[in-house]
């Protein structure tokens, strides 16, 4: 297998080494995806969903078979593919593993169709709000099939992006997780006009943010005559090459990261489109998208400016304090789930930071540990959000919940327990990964971050409780919502959710240890 | 051992939620307690005082990744406090038999989160490895939370959330110093561990700044848990809106999570910083010792009056911890026994007097002893035995307290001295407006709908007030004995405690920093 970096992909008549093997989880995806497609234009409508909802659960049951197969004896020190385009290490594997679990939970959550007769999404998305035709669509039972190729799509973006090892392959695979979401943020069922509120506005900010990341690139390119990660980290280590370049380059390029991890003070859609998206399309997009942000995030820093880190840090630093202080603070105001549990994100995303850019073994281990713990707890989250609905839809305004033990004590109680894990309560996966990551930037030295992280975990864990509160011990509204009894996919999305938040909280040291594997190949 | 002592609750616990009818789940809560109660006998006998320090030791790798191990094991100061759940938590079912639950409340919850509760407080005390001390300790405060919050009184939402949050901020600035440990640790060691025999060996040599910063991590939450003034607000508010037998826990147990706290961990690990920061810990120990004792003396809501009591008594607990004095110091953790008994003893009595008269107010009591002599003869007993009347229980410890800090700390001792006067005044004066005297009160004489009667506004004709039950004369006769049983003979316990408080005085008397211990 050639190295990396001695191999150059623009060279004419030699094909890349390709190792099949390694990437063949992606390729699953992305074919299915393809297939999904066509087979919505081939299939008649009423066998659509039924086909397509097999298909994605297959196609990522059988990445995850093909993904397992290859874990079983994949190289210890990772190894480079496509040209070194691709690095199949061991942080990329275990977030793969991660994203294909998070995206099947959320597949199940996508493909309920019982909370929400026909499903959470509209038929047609193009229809105008509030026209004849859109009053008549809310009655109508059939949904968007397309949803599912588009989810495979994302699922395959967010996947190569967590593995891209040059600035290229990260842009597409940054446009290729991207685009589908856009569009499925469009898609709710009922309140269209902030569903689609919601798409523009993440299209929009998302196509900056993707601006931002191209020109950083190209800046990038300029100062190191190169896009792969290893060759800007070899020009940054002792060059007399103007630093203008590499930092303007640098600050662009995060700043399109930091938007899709949703950190603030890049945060400003994250709430607007959590609420206004469908809600698994929300669980899909608030679990695996933070995960191949940060996957992306602990790549670049680590490979490509790990010998630059004195310069840049002090800023990270202030971000991840503002994202912090902004998710906790704004979070208190908040009166609708949805947006509540968005500003958690974005402190979540501050606590996620902190471990990303310690850039050491554990800062690395931790973060994706974290990623993990995050990623299902939310996703189980935003699915018990969607079972509280009143005959508008869900009801997401914090004063329906009232008193919601006492007419549905085991959703509430499933709740509570979701939202205690959020805080970060022992014997939750949520305490686990605050500690992994907390430990990791206390050796490495940051410890007044630590301590506002902790004083910022306490602002915010009274919000989760204000939610419990009204859940447990207040006096349940007259006309309040009614809980659906929710169907299978929902069910078995919820429960794996609850089961791993328990299990990582009570037993993490199988997760610990995978997380550990190993560092970055580049 | 120690794992049945934390299983059977917790499973107990857990069991007990699923049971539909109310008498069975109290029955059923009852006997998982008084099981524990049987099984802590085994435990005390097999403990020697003169043996190891840790002893009953259970250890298994957990997260290894993170150097930290499942490992139980006790000393001298852990069993009495185990000992003392076990005691209490049955008497507390018996004690909330017949209480009110709000309304679509059952009791099988009740009895579910006490127990689990149960679990949670034995393994704060039996943790020997502080990551999972660290567990327990927040664990702790989630049946807690929903114990006030569910079955408290009318202002229960706001204490329950006022406790939790005092208490997981003060947990989450430890959770910083808990890290901070492992890091200490992993750079000494090249290897992390949060063991604390481990830790304490390490922190040993560990420079005097290191041990201020990770020492007041640890004892800002400790302080919030005991309450120390100024950090003390949330105490009154959840103690007087927590149902009784929750408000016994809370004071007799819960609250002693900081005051074991210390001693377990301040002491030991940070033996240089405690030393320099004792000044701080003795001037807020004496001021609670007096601004509680007058606020005590000024309450007019009697469940509130027994928790300022138990704020004051903590500031005696705190001196005699911090005097670093080994008498102070075996009197301190006496009085740490003594204290959930007969202040566990008052809320109940008190509980069972708001019960008859359907107010919590003392000013709608008067004369209530003779309609209730023995109720008034109890009240009286608990009450002396909180002002630590020579005889009772709380005498040795506080005149172990008070003699052992004179050496180091006079000036302290003396004023905390004034204290013990102004605890004979709010007790008797308490005692005096509710129990002597002509019959008087809305509560008593039922004038109806008062404006101290907000628990029961159905108050109507002269209501007919009984004398103790069976059932409460059987709750509360253990603890009648334990107080002049420990009052006249306190060997048992003393021999128990004692290698222990001998060991934690030592280990932190031999820092470089140290002054003059015994």
């Amino acid at each position: 297998m050639p190295t990396s970096s001695m191999f150059l992909a623009q060279q004419p008549g030699q094909a890349p080494d390709v190792d099949y093997v390694a990437i063949l989880p992606v390729l699953i995806i992305f074919g299915a995806a393809a297939l999904g497609v066509l087979l919505e234009a081939l299939l008649p409508r009423n066998q659509r969903w039924s086909v397509q909802v097999g298909l994605t659960l297959v196609t990522i049951v059988g990445a995850g078979l093909a993904f397992g197969y290859y874990l079983s004896d994949a190289p210890e020190n990772g190894t480079t593919t496509l040209a070194g385009t691709l690095s199949i290490d061991q942080p990329a594997l275990f977030l793969w593993g991660t994203l294909l679990a998070l995206g099947f939970g959320a597949v199940l959550l996508i493909a309920d169709r019982t909370v929400e007769p026909g499903g959470a999404f509209v038929a047609e998305a193009a229809i105008r709000p509030g026209t004849i035709q859109d009053r008549a669509q809310v009655g109508s039972a059939s949904m968007q099939t397309e949803v599912f190729p588009l989810t495979l799509f994302a699922l395959g973006g967010m996947m190569t992006f967590t593995a891209a090892n040059d600035l290229l392959t990260m842009f597409i695979a940054l446009e290729v997780l991207s685009l589908p979401l856009y569009l499925m943020c469009g898609l709710a069922r009922r309140r269209r006009l902030l569903s689609q509120e919601s798409a523009v506005k993440y299209f929009l900010l998302g196509a900056f943010a993707s601006a931002f990341f191209l020109y950083g690139l190209a800046l990038l390119y300029g100062y190191a005559g190169s896009v792969k990660l290893a060759d800007i980290a070899n020009a940054a280590a002792g060059t007399d090459r103007s630093d203008a370049l590499l930092f303007g380059g640098l600050a662009l390029l995060v700043v399109g990261l930091l938007f899709k991890g949703s950190v603030g003070p890049f945060h400003a859609w994250t709430p607007d489109v959590y609420q206004g998206a469908p809600t698994p399309v929300t669980a899909f997009m608030a679990a695996c998208t933070k995960v191949a942000a940060f996957g992306g995030m602990l790549r670049v820093l680590t490979v490509a400016f790990e010998s630059t880190s004195w310069e840049w840090r002090g800023v990270l630093w202030a971000v991840a304090i503002a994202s912090m202080v902004i998710g906790a603070v704004l979070g208190l105001t908040q009166t609708d789930v949805k947006r509540m549990i968005a500003y958690s994100s974005i402190a979540h995303a501050g606590f996620l930071l902190i471990g990303t850019i310690a850039l050491t073994d554990q800062g690395l281990s931790g973060t994706m540990f974290y990623l993990l713990a995050y990623g299902f707890t939310t996703l189980a989250a935003f699915g018990v959000v969607s079972l509280v609905r009143d005959s508008t839809g869900e009801a997401t305004h914090l004063s329906q919940w009232a008193g919601l033990a006492k007419r549905s004590p085991l959703v509430a109680w499933t709740f509570t327990f979701l939202l205690l894990a959020l805080a970060g309560i022992p014997m939750t996966s949520g305490f686990i990964g605050k500690f992994v990551v907390f430990s990791a930037a206390l050796q490495d030295g940051m410890a007044p971050l630590v301590v506002i992280a902790l004083v910022a975990s306490a602002v915010a864990a009274f919000f989760y409780l204000r939610v419990i509160v009204l859940m447990h011990f207040s006096e349940p509204a007259e006309d309040g919502p009614t809980v659906s009894v929710p169907g299978a996919f929902t069910t078995a999305a919820i429960t794996m959710g609850v089961a791993v938040t328990l299990l990582l909280g009570v037993l993490p040291a199988f997760a610990l240890d995978w997380a550990s594997g190993g560092g970055f190949a580049s | 051992m120690l794992l049945a002592l934390l299983l059977l609750p917790l499973l107990g616990g857990i069991a007990v939620a699923f049971l539909r009818d109310d008498r069975t789940a109290k029955l059923a809560a009852l006997a998982v307690s008084l099981l524990e109660l049987l099984l802590v006998i085994p435990a005390w006998l097999a403990y020697d005082p003169s043996g190891d320090r840790l002893q009953q030791t259970l250890s298994v790798d957990w997260i290894p990744a993170f150097g930290v191990k499942f490992s139980l094991g006790i000393d001298g100061i852990a069993l009495v406090m185990v000992a003392l759940i076990a005691l209490l938590v049955p008497i507390v079912v018996g004690g909330s038999w017949a209480d009110k639950l709000p309304e679509g409340r059952n009791a099988a919850g009740f009895y579910s989160l006490l127990l689990v509760m149960e679990a949670g407080m034995v393994g704060v005390f039996v943790a020997t490895d502080v990551f999972l001390f660290y567990v327990f300790f927040e664990a702790v405060l989630v049946p807690m939370y929903f114990l006030i919050g569910r079955f408290g009184g009318p202002r229960r939402q706001y204490a329950a959330v006022k406790f939790f949050l005092y208490s997981l901020l003060g947990g989450l600035i430890m959770l910083a110093s808990v890290i901070g440990l492992y890091a200490v640790s992993a750079e000494q060691l090249g290897e992390g561990t949060l063991d604390w025999a481990t830790l304490a060996e390490v922190m040993r040599t560990a420079d005097t700044s290191t041990q201020v910063w990770l020492f007041l991590g640890f004892f800002i939450a400790f302080a919030i848990k005991a309450p120390l003034f100024p950090l003390h607000t949330w105490l009154p508010d959840a103690g007087a809106e927590a149902p009784v037998g929750v408000g016994v826990l809370l004071v007799g147990i819960l609250d002693k999570i900081g005051t074991f706290g210390f001693l377990r961990y301040c002491l030991p690990l940070f033996p240089a910083a405690s030393h320099d920061l004792a000044p701080l810990v003795l001037v807020l120990a004496v001021i609670g010792i007096l601004y509680a004792a007058l606020l005590a003396a000024g309450q007019d809501d009697m469940k509130r009056f027994v928790a300022y009591t138990s704020i004051a008594h903590f500031g005696f607990i705190g001196l005699g911890i911090f005097a670093f004095s080994e008498q102070a110091a075996t009197g301190a953790v006496l009085y740490m026994v003594n204290h959930g008994i007969s202040t566990g003893m008052l809320f109940l009595v008190v509980g069972m007097v708001i019960a008859r008269g359907g107010s919590r107010l003392i000013s709608d009591y008067g004369g209530m002893a003779k309609l209730t002599p023995l109720l008034g003869g109890l009240f009286l007993l608990a009450g002396l035995s909180s002002l630590s009347l020579p005889g009772t229980n709380s005498f040795i410890s506080e005149f172990l307290v008070l003699i052992g800090s004179f050496d180091n700390q006079p000036v302290f001792t003396i004023l905390a001295t004034i204290g013990m006067i102004l605890a004979a005044l709010y007790v008797l004066w308490a005692y005096q407006r509710i129990m002597q005297g002509p019959v008087r009160g809305n509560a008593l004489v039922g004038a109806g709908g008062g404006p101290g009667t907000a628990m029961a506004p159905e108050i109507g004709a002269r209501r007919t007030i009984s004398d103790l039950s069976g059932r409460e004369i059987g709750v509360l006769a253990p603890l009648v004995v334990l107080i002049i049983g420990l009052g006249i003979y306190p060997k048992p316990v003393l021999d128990v405690i004692g290698p222990s408080v001998q060991a934690t005085v030592q280990s932190a008397s031999e820092a470089p920093a140290a002054q003059g211990g015994n």
